[in-house]
């Protein structure tokens, strides 16, 4: 693929998954109907034909036993790559994610390496029926041990996941699923990623305010500094990338310049990450600050039914009355 | 006779050395071994109980925080242990001193965790045995996922004896029913892989009877997910060897996986910090000690192999120095630096990360040459 091609995200993430199956034996693709079926969101399309059942592994059902084998595999010098098909279905294997994935770099005084990328489709907005709509990042985040990334679009989409597949450490790499389907242009051919896995990325340049959003949510993001210019106000939108750890430089640099902040994110507000990136600033830019940093982010109620989940979910006037109420203060 | 052609014969528990010390025929697991090997055993037998007692002792003087003893279950463990090849790997709960012992590693290293200085410490390829793992039952699944790589990496079934690689799993009566144990037990099935499932059914989880646990046999479980299943007399050293060996070289040479119930006995304490005669009769654990499984062999050694008093005396002289060795090693283990915790979190170290130790460095820092 030398010239830049037109991917959706799905596509871009195949591309990845292509890519390092192809360059490094090591790497292994495993979770439910990941084979034939090419994942229940057709990530996996057409792998499992091109690189044998032992390499695209269609696991028993069992999410726990998913990232359980995958330690095993690892400790034997392999390189998984787990899909676990929605966000809401992963706690099954929690505690192998937090107490055995996070922890046995450190438990072996580093003598052992987790390089397994745990993919998790996520967020809402899809008219699903329960469990299929969380953004469960924040457990993950909070998780010493695992790195947490999220992309936005098609470019972010290949090239994360091919740095998480290749980081030593584990990475927990969610997939906005509603995106899923959006187009971008990528260049796949480039010798290197254009950004660092765990840098944030200015995608909107700004003066007025500056937004904060990841995933899902950076779309919604653009769209509502695209409306806030019919108001002549000037938002930077900052895609943050990774959730674990956090590119605090990047936010807080843009909120030293725009005085204004507002996260933005699918998950219920307290305790996510918009409250970590909101202390940060006030700890690194308190007096840079014109007004308290807002949140926007889902209710903390469960997820709710799909016929009312567009009221639920931050859409562009949730985020525009942010900015009106920053702006105001 | 092999265990996937196996019938469990009546009783249910595969016994080649009786209470009593007098070796036995089994039809379907014959054991050809020779007194000198049976000493070797039981040197092995002798000094992990030696070495556990020590650690026993080292926490009650508050050199541990915490020991989890394997008193009563050494044969259980040296038998396993010492059916394993080299290139096998042995992934272990908390309790397995002894087949740790039979891997090489050093029982100083195993105190290191419980004293506090490391969450584990050791390279679980260095000596193929696997980290200790406190909750219990995910280590089952790490084996089942060694074992898919075995597979993947070409060691099973070519009949090259330094090669074909087993993976064996221990775990407990209380931990088979953890769903991590049962979807470990589907995936090796489903797989075929080279594992053996290995749980020593000490009868009590904590303060629950294996009753509590299960209504069958636990290794009638085996059946249901399509693999052979035995119960073997885990106080016996030969009987666990024996057929350890044969479930092992079934894995190796690609039958599948097996579970082997050795029916054992916990004789002391779950851990240190539990007290037994709040659930449990003395009467029980005096019925057990009958069942010692050292007693026996030095039975047989001293009443059908002729052995004389000269060689216990090199043992227990041995153990001594074992004791006093793991005594001042343990007390020696330095403890690790404030700063240390920050080591090995990840393999590449983030930069806030980072920005957090140092700022707890120059915390630190500040106190220097400040006295008290």
């Amino acid at each position: 693929m030398p010239e830049p091609t037109n991917l959706t995200v799905a596509g871009a993430l195949n591309a990845a998954l292509r890519h390092r199956l192809e360059h490094d034996p090591k790497v292994l693709v495993m979770g439910m109907d990941v084979g034939k079926l090419g994942g229940v969101f057709r990530i996996t399309d057409g792998l499992q034909k091109d690189f044998g059942e032992d390499r695209v592994i269609d696991s028993p059902l069992g999410e726990s036993g998913i990232i359980g084998s995958a330690v095993g595999l690892a400790i034997r010098g392999y390189r998984p790559v787990c899909e676990i098909q929605f966000d809401g279905f992963v706690y099954p294997a929690f505690d192998q994610i937090v107490s055995q994935v996070a922890k046995i770099h450190n438990r072996s005084l580093g003598a052992v390496r987790m390089p397994i990328t745990i993919r998790i489709p996520y967020g809402g907005g899809i008219g699903a029926v329960e469990h299929h709509s969380e953004s469960p990042e924040a457990y993950f985040a909070h998780t010493a041990g695992l790195k947490v990334v999220t992309c936005s679009n098609p470019s972010d989409a290949y090239w994360m996941l091919r740095q998480a597949i290749d980081s030593d450490d584990p990475v927990v790499f969610f997939e906005p699923k509603r995106r899923y389907w959006s187009k971008g242009s990528l260049d796949t051919s480039a010798a290197q990623a254009p950004l660092p896995l765990h840098s944030a990325q200015v995608v909107r340049p700004g003066s007025d305010a500056t937004i904060v959003a990841y995933g899902p949510m950076v779309a919604t993001a653009l769209q509502a500094a695209k409306a806030a210019t019919e108001d002549g106000r000037d938002l930077e939108v900052i895609d943050l990338r990774s959730l674990s750890p956090i590119d605090t430089a990047t936010v807080v640099d843009s909120v030293v310049r725009t005085g204004r902040l507002v996260v933005v994110h699918e998950a219920s507000v307290t305790l996510g990450m918009g409250a970590e990136i909101a202390a940060r600033v006030q700890e690194k830019a308190f007096y840079s600050l014109e007004a308290p940093v807002l949140r926007v982010g889902g209710f903390d109620t469960p997820y709710p039914p799909s016929r009312v989940e567009e009221e639920w979910l931050p859409d562009v006037d949730r985020i525009l009355d942010a900015v009106d109420r920053t702006l105001a203060y | 006779m092999t265990l996937h052609g196996h019938v469990p014969p009546e009783p249910d528990l595969v016994q080649l050395l009786t209470p009593e010390g007098t070796r036995v025929q089994h039809p379907d697991f014959p054991l050809e071994i020779t007194d000198e090997e049976i000493k070797s055993l039981y040197r092995d037998l002798a000094l992990v109980r030696r070495f556990d007692g020590e650690a026993t002792a080292l926490q009650r003087q508050g050199e541990l925080g915490l020991w989890a003893s394997c008193l009563g279950q050494e044969a259980a463990q040296v038998g396993a242990g010492r059916a394993l090849r080299t290139q096998d790997m042995a992934f272990p709960t908390y309790r397995e001193h002894g087949v740790a012992w039979c891997r090489d590693v050093d029982p100083v290293t195993l105190l290191g965790m419980f004293r506090g200085v490391s969450l584990g410490g050791w390279n679980p390829n260095e000596n193929n045995f696997n980290l200790y793992t406190i909750v219990l039952g995910a280590q089952a699944l790490h084996a089942v996922g060694y074992a898919m790589g075995v597979t993947r990496d070409g060691a099973v079934g070519t009949g090259e004896p330094d090669r074909d690689t087993a993976v064996l799993a221990f775990f407990g009566d209380g931990a088979s029913s953890q769903g991590d144990v049962n979807e470990a037990f589907i995936w090796a099935a489903a797989g075929n892989l080279p594992v053996v499932f290995y749980c020593q059914n000490n009868q009590w989880a904590i303060s629950e009877p294996v009753e509590r646990q299960s209504r069958v046999p636990l290794f009638h479980r085996a059946a249901g997910f399509g693999f052979p299943g035995i119960r073997i007399d885990g106080n016996d050293v030969l009987a666990c060897l024996a057929v350890s060996r044969v479930a092992l070289d079934e894995a190796r040479s690609g039958q599948g996986p097996t579970l082997i119930e050795a029916y054992t006995y916990r004789m002391g304490a779950h851990t240190t910090s539990d007290d037994p005669t709040r659930y449990r009769l003395s009467e029980e654990l005096e019925t057990w000690k009958h069942r010692d499984p050292i007693e026996r062999v030095r039975a047989y050694l001293v009443r059908q192999a002729g052995v004389a008093q000269d060689f216990f005396d090199g043992i227990d002289a041995e153990a001594e120095e074992l004791a006093v060795r793991i005594r001042a090693a343990c007390r020696a283990l330095p403890d690790p630096g404030p700063l240390s915790v920050f080591d090995n979190v990840f393999v590449d170290l983030p930069d806030e990360l980072a920005e957090q130790r140092e700022g707890y460095r120059e915390y630190l820092s500040a106190f220097e040459g400040a006295g008290h």
